[in-house]
């Protein structure tokens, strides 16, 4: 077994209807790293994501995860290789608006055997004790609409979702954009206590350089990405 | 799938405005639909249950609708009578077991008075072979007795006893048109039958005769009331003609021959129909009308399917966030696309169902005022297989149309990846 979850090799993308988009020679991730990718909007950050997460397909190269190469399986094994080994984290509106908050939560599940399984006991209470580590305990929030969260809140319980049943994987995409500082960096200690106690390597894509020191490595897209320089 | 179907559950109770104002579209097509198809059942159920045990009615030659619109369904009007001797004949035919004349014409209040012998009680059946049942009282006897219907009774409050005068032709009694020198008495009243037998008014066919002394011209004599009641009694009171004859044959087997043997009676023309057979044509006519009734109402449903449609695709744009979290989370496409088509599938079902509990609760609390009205019973149209099919009928509907914003969804979650541009 390799220590890299995620290696990219001479990976092309374009979206058919225009230019290239990425033209990525290597990218790696290894098990259990915190990696701050950085990338301006418009750098490829969100098609890289979608191309890691098998929702988009190469053009040309490898995307393996976790060993298998993504650009060569089916569809329906990309989708369950996301839902097996994968967290998500977007930007912001990361909840499914008519689920309660540990629905949220344990949605994953629903799509994944192989994370149910992962978890010995009961699920609600796995989902509850998951959002009291990143800071949710109150019983009342819980049961709130998630509409009526506050913004980091609604952040705190799609990292809660992203981590339960233990995906080797979490990618969070600029998920910190909304909060302000005090919030921020809150929220990335949380993440990266929490990647760090169920051993999820933590995919970090921000546009904002700051905060690469919170992390073990960071990388650039734009050094890495030949598309971008030569557009 | 259960996964799918309970967050396509969630989903329609969060939006609970809309789909509430989709669920009433639906539910009151399907109302309209099964109530217009009840309607139908009901009407033609009650008007083949109205006679039975009669294999051959006769009267002057007209249509055969015509024929037994007005000896049966007491609609409408004879343009001919049968004479006297030509009923004799037809009585005393080999083949004929039974023969009931029938003579119409007068009215009382609204309701058609029928001349006829007692062996009208004994001979016509309605609905299952069921006979009439004298409620209270009996048969007429005197010459100026009356053997009113259920409704009759109820309508007009009449019990034993009451007098009654009739009225020449079928309006309502009026000032010099009455045969009110000829007042009779309700000697019996009939058990309800759901037929127009309910509302009509039985007298000997002497009676008929009686109340049209004085008569013979179509209009009445001056003299007329002057005649008294004794000196009616002394007239020789056969009738001259009378309006139909109800036929029983002593073997079924012989219902066309004779038949035909009355059709080509060598003397005066007459006509003999089958009461099943000219139902069938009255059906045929009706038909065209109930079918476009129940194409407007089948209509309507595809309008409720297209509301459910509506109310999909609008929301579509704003579920777009929602769609890419639910992939991201590991929903294949396929689950996107079963989500809305679920979605839809749920919304077309409980509508249908609420549908059928709106019209059977309808009904059931207009069913026995309709039946009071019309005489058509709805009330034996309960729960049944037109129900189901209608409920799988419109829940398929439901789930074909929400395959189109289904599939929009779905290639939608292709392009658009984990990454939504809002």
């Amino acid at each position: 077994m390799t220590d890299l979850v995620i290696s990219i090799e001479e990976l092309r993308f374009s979206w058919p209807s225009g230019g290239e988009v990425l033209n990525i020679e290597r990218f790696d991730l290894n098990a259990g790293e915190r990696l701050f990718l950085r990338g301006p909007s418009g750098s490829g950050k969100s098609t890289l994501l979608g191309l890691i997460a098998g929702v988009l397909e190469p053009s040309a190269g490898h995307v393996n995860v976790l060993g298998k190469d993504m650009a060569k399986l089916r569809p329906a094994s990309r989708d369950r290789i996301r839902a097996d080994h994968l967290g998500v984290i977007f930007q912001m509106f990361n909840l499914v608006p008519y689920l309660s908050v540990v629905g949220n939560v344990t949605l994953p599940l629903k799509f994944s055997p192989a994370r149910r399984k992962a978890i010995s006991g009961d699920t609600d209470e796995e989902a509850r004790r998951l959002l009291a580590r990143l800071g949710l305990t109150d019983t009342a929030l819980l049961d709130r609409r998630v509409s009526d969260l506050s913004v980091g809140q609604q952040q705190r319980v799609a990292a809660a979702r992203a981590m339960i049943g233990g995906p080797e994987i979490v990618i969070a995409d600029e998920p910190t954009s909304a909060l302000d500082a005090d919030a921020r960096d809150r929220f990335i200690e949380l993440l990266s206590e929490e990647a760090a106690c169920t051993g999820a390597a933590l995919l970090f894509v921000s546009h904002d350089a700051s905060l690469a020191r919170l992390f073990d490595r960071a990388v650039d897209l734009r050094e890495i990405n030949k598309a971008g320089a030569a557009a | 799938m259960n996964t799918i179907l309970s967050l396509a559950w969630k989903s329609l109770m969060n939006r609970k405005g809309s789909v509430i104002l989709t669920l009433v579209a639906v539910a009151l097509s399907v109302a309209l639909f099964l109530g217009v198809d009840k309607a139908r059942t009901g009407a033609r159920e009650g008007f083949g249950n109205t006679i039975s045990g009669t294999e051959l009615i006769v009267g002057a030659p007209t249509g055969s609708v015509n024929l037994l619109l007005y000896s049966v369904f007491r609609m409408g009007n004879a343009t001919a009578e049968i004479s006297w001797p030509t009923y004799q004949k037809i009585v005393h035919r080999e083949d004929v077991d039974w023969a009931v004349p029938i003579s119409l014409g007068d009215s009382h209040r609204g309701f058609r008075v029928m001349g006829t012998t007692t062996d009208y009680f004994d001979h016509y059946k309605y609905g299952r072979n069921k006979d009439l049942i004298i409620a209270k009282g009996k048969r007429f006897d005197d010459l100026f007795d009356a053997v009113i219907g259920a409704d009759v009774a109820k309508e007009l409050g009449y019990d034993i006893g009451s007098p009654m005068v009739l009225s020449h032709g079928l309006g309502k009694a009026s000032l010099g048109s009455g045969h009110d020198n000829r007042p009779f008495r309700v000697v019996g009243i009939l058990a309800p039958t759901g037929t127009p037998v309910d509302r009509t008014v039985h007298v000997s066919l002497e009676a008929i005769t009686a109340i049209h002394v004085g008569w013979e011209t179509g209009a009445k004599n001056p003299l007329a009331d002057t005649i008294s009641e004794e000196m009616i009694r002394s007239f020789d009171l056969t009738p001259k003609t009378v309006t139909a004859i109800f036929i029983g044959l002593k073997r079924k087997g012989t219902i066309l021959t004779t038949r035909r043997a009355i059709n080509t009676n060598p003397g005066e023309p007459l006509m003999a129909i089958i009461p099943s057979q000219a139902l069938a044509e009255l059906w045929s006519v009706t038909a065209m009308a109930e079918r476009a009734l129940l194409a407007v109402s089948v209509f309507v449903i595809a309008v409720g399917i297209v509301s459910i449609l509506t109310s999909i695709l609008t929301s579509l744009n704003e579920r777009r966030r929602e769609m890419s979290i639910l992939r991201a989370v590991g929903a294949r496409p396929g689950h996107i696309f079963a989500l809305l088509v679920l979605e839809a599938g749920l919304v077309g079902f409980l509508g249908a169902l609420i549908g059928i509990a709106l019209i059977h609760l309808i009904l059931s609390i207009a069913g026995p005022m309709i039946t009071a009205h019309y005489g058509i019973s709805l009330m034996g149209t309960g729960p049944g297989l037109t129900d189901l099919y209608t409920l799988g009928a419109v829940t398929l509907a439901a789930l074909l149309a929400g395959a189109i914003p289904a599939w929009m969804a779905f290639r939608r979650s292709l392009a658009d990846g984990l990454s939504v541009r809002l």
